[in-house]
């Protein structure tokens, strides 16, 4: 942890000179490390990257998205996940292998505006990404309140190894379900935990790039149910 | 307007031209990120007497399909001024100056923006003049700079922009609306600073190769303090309250 060098950072910035390897979101040029988006930059042994502070959600093999119908061909649903692409989401996958296009009707399952939580199955730069509901916990949302942050903030809002999500689902009751795309369904039984836990999502989405947030979080929580 | 040759003294005996300024003194300029809601990334800047609006979208599907590339994303870029931007009602359709002001406003843009990195995909730069001063397409390409930055759109390097010119024979930084119409040129360049190149250069009037050479210097001295102003913009929107 104490090796990482942090920095601000904004395009053009020179992060570093040196034998690094650029990864996330920078470019080398002759041997200057220039960031390429607003974030954060971290050097450690011997990558240099950025986390964004802005930006859509670039979609990633095998993570886990929650998505909003936004439309369906006869063969399959489109998703809206916070991207530069639409999610496909092809019938088969929710109707099993013997999905006839002339026999069933797509909305019978999914309709617009339904939120499904999904995994993207496959994706490269020539076609739009393939997302798959057939594994566990996956499939559509039944209930909870969406809230939208950043997909950049997802990680502090999961926090160390879930440390900072367990803080809020104790403190508040509440469940919480993030997808990596930054969009956030949140069910709870009693309308206050929603309320509290809703505000905690927010505070942590306002104030992500400052240190010891997870204390202030439980600073929050706890002054709110004396 | 109104207002003959003879009236107006362009560059006074102790070099302080006609709006109070020193030869290499640009005007005030202020930037502000994310002044938008609905757009992804949006900047407001004042450049002098220039008021300018950018917003900025995508990258997002193309529309109307056949425009989409396979193997990399476009850049789209209107540049508009409003009716009321000039003294005498300006009609909102675009005239020929504003069409080729946004081509070379994209072109200008293009080389900064990773655009490889989003195949099928648009990003749409719109930018609005509210208040026309010399040296608008400049300003207007700060602005846009920002707000691209601040959709988080990949940059190879951020993109400031300023004029130069010649008024009454002397080489002088960032040019006004009077000086852009009563001097001898006009030299509008946008520049990378910290890849240190070059990607817009117009050329309004006639330079001698020397002034020329000086001309180009002074603009990228211009650029240099434009992109002071616009890292102030992007720092105090996403790390204000926060120290370093």
């Amino acid at each position: 942890m104490d090796d990482i060098k942090r920095k601000y950072v904004i395009p053009g910035d020179v992060i570093t000179t040196g034998p690094y390897r650029a990864e996330e979101n920078v470019n080398l040029v002759g041997d200057r490390i220039i960031a390429t988006t607003v974030g954060i930059s971290e050097i450690y042994e011997s990558g240099v990257r950025v986390i964004p502070l802005t930006g859509m959600y670039v979609p990633r093999i095998d993570d886990f998205i929650i998505g909003i119908v936004k439309s369906h061909t006869s063969l399959s649903w489109e998703l809206d996940m916070r991207s530069c692409y639409p999610g496909i989401l092809p019938a088969q996958d929710v109707f099993g292998r013997d999905f006839n296009p002339k026999v069933d009707e797509l909305t019978s399952r999914l309709k617009k505006g339904d939120l499904v939580a999904a995994r993207i199955a496959n994706f490269d730069r020539s076609r739009d990404p393939l997302i798959t509901i057939g594994d566990r916990d996956l499939g559509k949302i039944e209930e909870g309140e969406l809230v939208k942050i950043s997909p950049s903030k997802v990680p502090r809002l999961i926090g160390k190894r879930g440390s900072m999500i367990q803080t809020i689902e104790s403190a508040t009751k509440a469940l919480i379900t993030i997808g990596q795309n930054g969009y956030i369904v949140v069910s709870c039984e009693e309308p206050e935990g929603l309320l509290k836990a809703l505000d905690a999502i927010r505070m942590i989405e306002e104030h992500a790039h400052v240190p010891n947030l997870t204390e202030k979080i439980q600073e929050m929580l706890g002054s709110n149910s004396e | 307007m109104g207002v003959r040759k003879s009236d107006i003294v362009l560059l006074d005996d102790k070099g302080i031209r006609c709006d109070g300024r020193k030869i290499d003194e640009p005007r005030n300029i202020m930037i502000k990120a994310g002044v938008l809601k609905n757009a992804n990334g949006s900047a407001y800047i004042e450049f002098g007497e220039n008021k300018i609006l950018a917003g900025v979208f995508g990258p997002r599907d193309v529309h109307p399909k056949h425009l989409a590339n396979t193997d990399r994303g476009i850049l789209r870029c209107r540049y508009h001024m409003q009716p009321f931007s000039v003294s005498e009602r300006k009609n909102p359709a675009p005239s020929r100056r504003e069409i080729e002001i946004s081509k070379v406003i994209k072109e200008a843009l293009e080389p900064a923006v990773m655009l490889e990195n989003f195949p099928r995909t648009v990003v749409d730069v719109f930018i609005e003049i509210l208040q026309a001063d010399g040296g608008s397409r400049c300003a207007a390409l700060d602005a846009a700079a920002v707000a691209l930055a601040d959709a988080g759109i990949p940059m190879r390097d951020m993109v400031s922009a300023c004029a130069a010119g010649k008024v009454a024979d002397t080489i002088v930084l960032d040019i006004n609306n009077e000086e852009d119409q009563e001097g001898q040129a006009d030299m509008p360049v946008a520049y990378m600073p910290n890849l240190e190149k070059v990607t817009l250069l117009q050329l309004d009037g006639v330079l001698t190769q020397a002034e020329y050479k000086k001309c180009v210097e002074t603009a990228i001295n211009g650029c240099k303090i434009v992109y002071e102003v616009q890292k102030k913009a992007l720092k105090d929107k996403f790390f204000g309250d926060s120290p370093q």
